[in-house]
């Protein structure tokens, strides 16, 4: 291995990348995208949620019930209704997700101690959110009712009621559960793993097809050299990718970082290593920049979105799925990342996923190698 | 590193190049059939043929890229089958596309090949100079390789195979594409380089280009069909030329193709050629068929292309028989 074959072939991949607005367009500017729209757009918290009432009642006491949800941060007040109808109609127009229908009795019922129901209707098309809907109506309903209770007992005079169980909730990690701040550094590897893999996939591909390849093999590079000098360039946009992300989960999106960020850069440049030599080795097989960006796009996208565990939890799939799930590199990256970033921990709790990811580099390269020949075939 | 190596398996120990009965095959179609021949040092050896005969296979193995079927082959002194790294270091090669990087300029162009080379730091900037200056690109340094007509182009991937100063060149169809005037500079580059002793192979479909050759070899279906230095060759053709001038060549070839003693036939230029016996008596023969026409009709000495025509319709009877 000449460390000027090498730098050779490397400064070469980089005017090729600087001068082809494809390779930066899809080195620096997709991510980015990916970043923002995701880390936007793709929000597993539900709140908000819009709310019609029709108050038959109109008393003080049913205003007082409505205002818990209006003052509700997981609820919108969208509007009033005055029948079954406009229900129907803001549910199917999908201007409201959940209607409460206050009956006209509710304020005698809350006042005689007999106790009232409300209804709630709720569109159940996205089960998702009905489900969180529903349980927070609970909350709030159930919030009011004890209320009711209690100022019922001191105008009768009766003690305070022996105090019950109380839950004390402390949620470490992500205190205000933001499912942002979990999916954010599970995103960061899922872009890495697409970017990284479909950027090598095209270097090798592309020099079989423009008739370079044939020169470049008649010369003495040796084929670590080549593999090498190729890979150079693209690290560096991955390891700028990852510094991109990092700058924008932390001014744009506020996403807590507890840990090292060296461990970040560290185990990143691993995981990058992998990624890029699968690309590599997918460019070496198929010879066809066609070919070879469409395998490296499902063989590194599907996987990495719906295997990783980066928005579907492992431990929810069927067993068999979540047997291959561990040779999905991204799975062991996004643990990492999620580790450093939210738990803060170090390497010593995350020494098996880094050498999972280090093995899997190891492999990909040696076969990358073994499969690149000298050769037209 | 002027091949001082010792040739192990060739014919002639003064060889640069040397073949025995190299074979590639493809599947159940071959290539390259048998081809034995010698090339020797500061040579220009051509290689001529039509499409598709077997060139661009023979260099392909003989660059140490393709490995050969059977048969056996070195060069500078190494097998082709088993030494091919070594030849790596030995060789200039340019492929029939002129391979260089389009988005990258002539400059960095030649620093990519100087550093895959690994020209040393105290030579580099000089054999750059001598690239650009050979090929006539100082006034395009800076510019991209895309952007260059292709005479230039050919020039610098000329210029990018011989930068490290390699003994043997080895050009397929170097000149396919390009103008008669870049055409003609190109050549006196490669004599250029043959006077300093470099050993060059060259594939070619130009016969002007044959006439500027040491030697040549014909190769036709894959096989050797003629080996010798251009007079050689002309001197052994089998028979003579009759060359006839007259207004519409394409119907007169039907016409003379089946009189006796016309071994074959080809346009050429606004006339016809005939490869005959006996000139004097096809000439003839032909003014007493055809009286009412006027034709100029002259013997003259075979030139390449006639004796390439002439081999090839051979061959071409050989196999439809």
């Amino acid at each position: 291995m000449k460390a000027k074959r090498v730098s050779a072939v490397a400064r070469k991949e980089f005017l090729h990348v600087l001068r082809d607005w494809r390779s930066l367009g899809i080195g620096i500017a997709i991510p980015l995208v990916m970043l923002f729209l995701f880390g936007y757009a793709l929000t597993l918290d539900v709140d908000r949620v819009p709310l019609v009432v029709w108050d038959q009642s109109q008393t003080p006491a049913s205003r007082t019930f409505i205002g818990g949800f209006s003052a509700s941060r997981y609820f919108q007040l969208v509007g009033e209704a005055g029948g079954y109808g406009e229900i129907e109609r803001a549910i199917e127009a999908r201007r409201a997700v959940i209607a409460l229908v206050v009956p006209v009795d509710f304020a005698r019922g809350v006042a005689s101690g007999r106790g009232s129901s409300v209804q709630a209707i709720i569109d159940g098309s996205d089960s998702n959110v009905a489900s969180y809907a529903l349980g927070y109506a609970e909350g709030v309903t159930r919030s009011y009712s004890n209320q009711v209770t209690l100022d019922s007992m001191r105008r009768g005079g009766l003690p305070q009621p022996a105090a019950g169980l109380d839950l004390e909730p402390r949620v470490w990690f992500n205190s205000d559960m933001e499912s942002r701040n979990y999916i954010f550094p599970g995103l960061i590897a899922v872009v890495m793993m697409v970017i990284a893999a479909l950027l090598t996939s095209l270097t090798v591909a592309r020099e079989w097809e423009v008739g370079t390849m044939e020169q470049l093999i008649a010369t003495p590079v040796t084929r670590g050299e080549l593999i090498l000098g190729k890979l150079i360039p693209y690290f560096c946009i991955g390891m700028l990718d990852l510094l991109l992300a990092i700058l924008v989960g932390e001014f744009v999106f506020d996403i807590p970082m507890r840990g090292q960020l060296w461990l970040i850069f560290a185990s990143c440049s691993v995981f990058l290593a992998g990624a890029l030599s699968l690309g590599m080795l997918i460019s070496i097989v198929t010879k066809s920049q066609f070919l070879s960006s469409q395998i490296a796009l499902v063989a590194t996208m599907l996987p990495a979105f719906l295997l990783s565990g980066f928005v579907f939890p492992i431990a929810n799939m069927p067993y068999p799925i979540q047997l291959f799930t561990h040779v999905i590199t991204a799975r062991y990256f996004v643990t990492l990342l999620r580790g450093i970033y939210l738990k803060g921990l170090g390497l010593r709790l995350l020494v098996g996923e880094a050498l999972f990811l280090l093995a899997f580099a190891a492999l990909v390269l040696t076969l990358a190698h073994h499969k690149l020949r000298k050769k037209i075939e | 590193m002027n091949g001082a190596n010792a040739t192990t398996t060739g014919e002639s120990p003064e060889a640069q190049v040397s073949l025995h009965e190299l074979t590639r095959r493809f599947g159940d179609f071959t290539a390259v059939d048998r081809v034995t021949l010698d090339v020797a040092r500061g040579e220009i050896f051509g290689f001529l043929g039509p499409n598709g005969a077997g060139k661009s296979t023979t260099i392909r193995m003989l660059c140490g890229i393709l490995p050969p079927s059977s048969g056996s082959g070195t060069v500078a002194g190494y097998d082709i089958a088993t030494q091919s790294e070594q030849i790596k270091n030995q060789i200039g090669y340019m492929s029939q596309k002129f391979s260089l990087y389009e988005e990258l300029t002539v400059e960095e162009n030649i620093d990519f090949y100087s550093g895959i080379y690994r020209i040393p730091a105290g030579k580099k900037a000089e054999r750059k100079e001598w690239v650009i200056e050979m090929a006539g690109l100082a006034e395009q340094r800076g510019t991209r390789a895309q952007a260059l007509s292709g005479g230039w182009k050919q020039r610098l991937a000329l210029g990018c195979a011989v930068l490290h100063e390699p003994p043997i060149v080895f050009l397929d169809e170097p000149t396919s594409g390009v103008d008669p005037i870049s055409r003609r500079s190109f050549w006196e580059l490669i004599y250029r380089l043959s006077g300093e002793g470099v050993t060059i192979f060259v594939t070619t479909h130009y016969m002007e280009e044959a006439e500027c050759c040491d030697r040549l070899g014909f190769i036709f279906g894959g096989e050797l069909i003629a080996l010798g230095t251009p007079a050689e060759l002309k001197a052994g053709f089998p028979g003579q030329i009759v060359e006839i001038g007259c207004e519409r060549p394409f119907e007169l070839l039907q016409r003379v193709e089946s009189l006796p003693g016309v071994k074959s036939s080809a346009l050429f230029g606004a006339g016809l050629h005939l490869a005959v016996e006996n000139a004097e008596q096809t000439i003839a023969a032909i003014g007493r068929e055809l009286p009412d026409l006027d034709l100029r009709m002259e013997r003259i000495t075979p030139s390449l292309e006639d004796l390439f025509v002439s081999f090839m319709q051979a061959q071409g009877r050989a196999a439809s028989s």
